[in-house]
């Protein structure tokens, strides 16, 4: 298990300094000036130059990787160019509204998935069942920020029950943080419901035509003892797997919802920082984001490795 | 053979398969089937909930947004079909040539589409498209080559598999060459699986297209793009939702017929799970 975990470890690290070169390399392709962007369109090519020379644009590459790199090691993520203040502490926060989306979001996913994918393998074939597929397939049949459009439209302008967008901090009181929270994670869910719904719905299936669950039967087991205590918890090993995978589309679908709810989290500062071209602020963005996915991929791993011992005799796994 | 019976489709087969000739048919006479060009703006009919001149209304500037979605659909159709023929183009052959060579071949392939695999999807698409001005052939190449390592690795498996066969080892004692072995022998008894596969990956490019456009890094403006289209309309959600709402239903109806085709497919195909 130990030669396991360092292989991962280093792994993940390769691929965060791969990310790390491909940032910095990518954003030093944009087509904007920096110095220009900073100093405004009225600046003249000495000044530009001179703060150039100062922020160190002039350097060979390699050594403004190098310094760029150590710098970012250190905790420290230069300037924004736009708000002309440090770019940590922005990010910290944003990184920590995110977060308290994403644990929701993966609280809400794992129980009503879990509990779905249930339902429809206990009811297979019948409407249960087919009502769990159905709404699964609508689910997934649109992207996040169009549920986000829809649920804004229904609770947040027409039944005026819920806010449509922004964020309350627990300072405000708990009712207002949590009524901010309830569209996005509801959007979230919808469209990450499925994945878990089918997955735990067909290891249920399996596990209910197994051998030690007619035996529980055969020895009188009342039926909900046999689902809960034998069935679902031999089909929970592939569902808690899939669920740590999930978490990297959840990521991906963060950017796309904080956009939709004006939700102040890093994937709206990501957006934001890209269509402004705020170079410090979109490299640390996409930095920080690829850490929490490959940090969300080796707990998925490492997962896999702790419940299902043969994969750690392999070696490498592909 | 007298009594052999006729194999019923799976009506998700049917239906999806209906579903996805009418769309491509749509598509392909949308100029001649919208009833005002795209771009026609009818100063007085702005925001016009939809009715029988509007099918499905108005949007801000009084363009026809049933006109908007026709033509949206070649839009969409030609970015899915775009990227899945790029992944595909890459995806396949690697994977092919993974499964057959194994050794250091294999090794050398997958442990780089591991990599690619590794960074998070999203980041590597916006990194691209941000860097670059915006074109509806970059946004497909960008989520094209985000798809190359699963399809690789799916043709990898397949080709695995088959490797043992019979008619793999006839051709071998042939002494038939890597082109023929690959193209004439693997790729015929490949592609059922990978057309499930391309199916998905269209729904995939789709989704995510629309994703894109939505943050403004896919399509630009005053494209008739779905996404777009449901951006453009969330100002004004409360007064005129049927400018967002018109293009997701459009959308929805898209994806979940090609989905409907590929798990048809998918239980044709493969017996095993055909009961489900």
């Amino acid at each position: 298990m130990a030669a396991y975990v360092v292989q991962r470890l280093g792994a993940a690290m390769v691929i965060m300094v791969a990310m790390s070169v491909l940032v910095f390399l990518a954003t030093h392709a944009l087509p904007s000036n920096a110095a220009a962007l900073i100093l405004g369109q009225y600046s003249t090519p000495e000044t530009q130059a001179a703060l150039e020379h100062r922020l160190g644009f002039d350097l060979p590459l390699p050594v403004q990787y190098w310094r760029w790199a150590s710098h970012m090691l250190q905790g420290d993520m230069g300037q924004s160019f736009e708000m002309e203040r440090p770019v940590a502490p922005i990010l910290w926060d944003a990184l920590g509204r995110s977060a308290i989306l994403a644990v929701c979001s993966m609280i809400v996913v794992s129980t009503a998935g879990l509990a779905l994918g249930v339902v429809a393998a206990v009811w297979r074939g019948r409407w249960p069942d087919h009502a769990a597929s159905i709404f699964t397939y609508f689910g997934v049949s649109l992207p996040e920020f169009y549920w986000g459009l829809v649920l804004i439209l229904i609770f947040g302008s027409t039944l005026h029950l819920l806010p449509s967008s922004g964020y309350a901090n627990l300072a405000e009181g708990l009712g207002p943080f949590i009524a901010h929270l309830v569209l996005p994670v509801s959007t979230l869910t919808l469209t990450l419901l499925a994945h878990v719904t089918r997955l735990t719905r067909s290891s249920m299936m399996e596990a209910l035509d197994s051998v030690y669950v007619k035996v529980a039967r055969a020895r009188g087991l009342p039926e909900r003892l046999v689902i809960l205590r034998h069935a679902l918890r031999n089909a929970l090993i592939p569902s808690i797997t899939v669920l740590a995978q999930d978490f990297g589309f959840l990521i991906g679908g963060i950017v796309a919802v904080e956009t939709v709810f004006a939700y102040p989290g890093l994937g709206r500062m990501l957006v934001g920082s890209l269509a402004r071209q705020d170079l410090p602020m979109m490299q640390a963005a996409i930095l920080v984001l690829t850490g929490v996915y490959c940090v969300a991929n080796l707990t998925a791993d490492l997962l896999y490795g702790v419940v299902n011992p043969r994969i750690r005799y392999g070696g490498s796994i592909g | 053979m007298a009594i052999r019976r006729r194999r019923r489709l799976p009506l998700s087969l049917v239906v999806g398969g209906a579903l996805v000739l009418a769309l491509v048919a749509i598509s392909a006479l949308a100029q001649w089937i919208a009833p005002y060009p795209y771009d026609q703006m009818h100063i007085r009919d702005r925001f016009l909930p939809p009715n029988l001149t509007y099918l499905a209304g108005t949007d801000e500037y009084g363009r026809d947004v049933f006109s908007r979605l026709l033509i949206g659909s070649q839009l969409s159709l030609a970015l899915g079909g775009t990227a899945t023929l790029i992944s595909m183009g890459i995806g396949v052959p690697l994977g092919m040539l993974a499964g057959y060579r194994r050794g250091a071949t294999d090794e050398l392939i997958m442990r780089t589409l591991d990599v690619m695999l590794a960074f998070p999807p999203i980041m590597l698409v916006l990194l691209i498209l941000a860097v670059t001005p915006p074109s509806l052939l970059k946004t497909a190449i960008a989520i094209g080559v985000l798809a190359v390592a699963p399809i690789a690795r799916v043709t990898r498996s397949v080709t695995l598999d088959l490797m043992s066969g019979e008619f793999m080892e006839a051709a071998r004692a042939r002494g038939e060459r890597l082109r023929y072995m690959l193209m004439r022998e693997l790729l015929p008894n490949i592609w059922p699986v990978l057309i499930v596969e391309a199916s998905l990956r269209v729904v995939f490019a789709v989704l995510l297209g629309a994703v894109l456009s939505f943050l403004g890094f896919g399509v630009q403006p005053p494209a008739a793009d779905w996404g777009l289209m449901i951006s453009n309309g969330r100002a004004f959600v409360d007064t005129a939702p049927w400018i967002s709402l018109a293009p997701g239903i459009a959308m929805s109806v898209t994806v979940i017929a090609i989905s409907l085709v590929g798990d048809g497919l998918r239980e044709v195909l493969d017996p095993r799970i055909g009961g489900r």
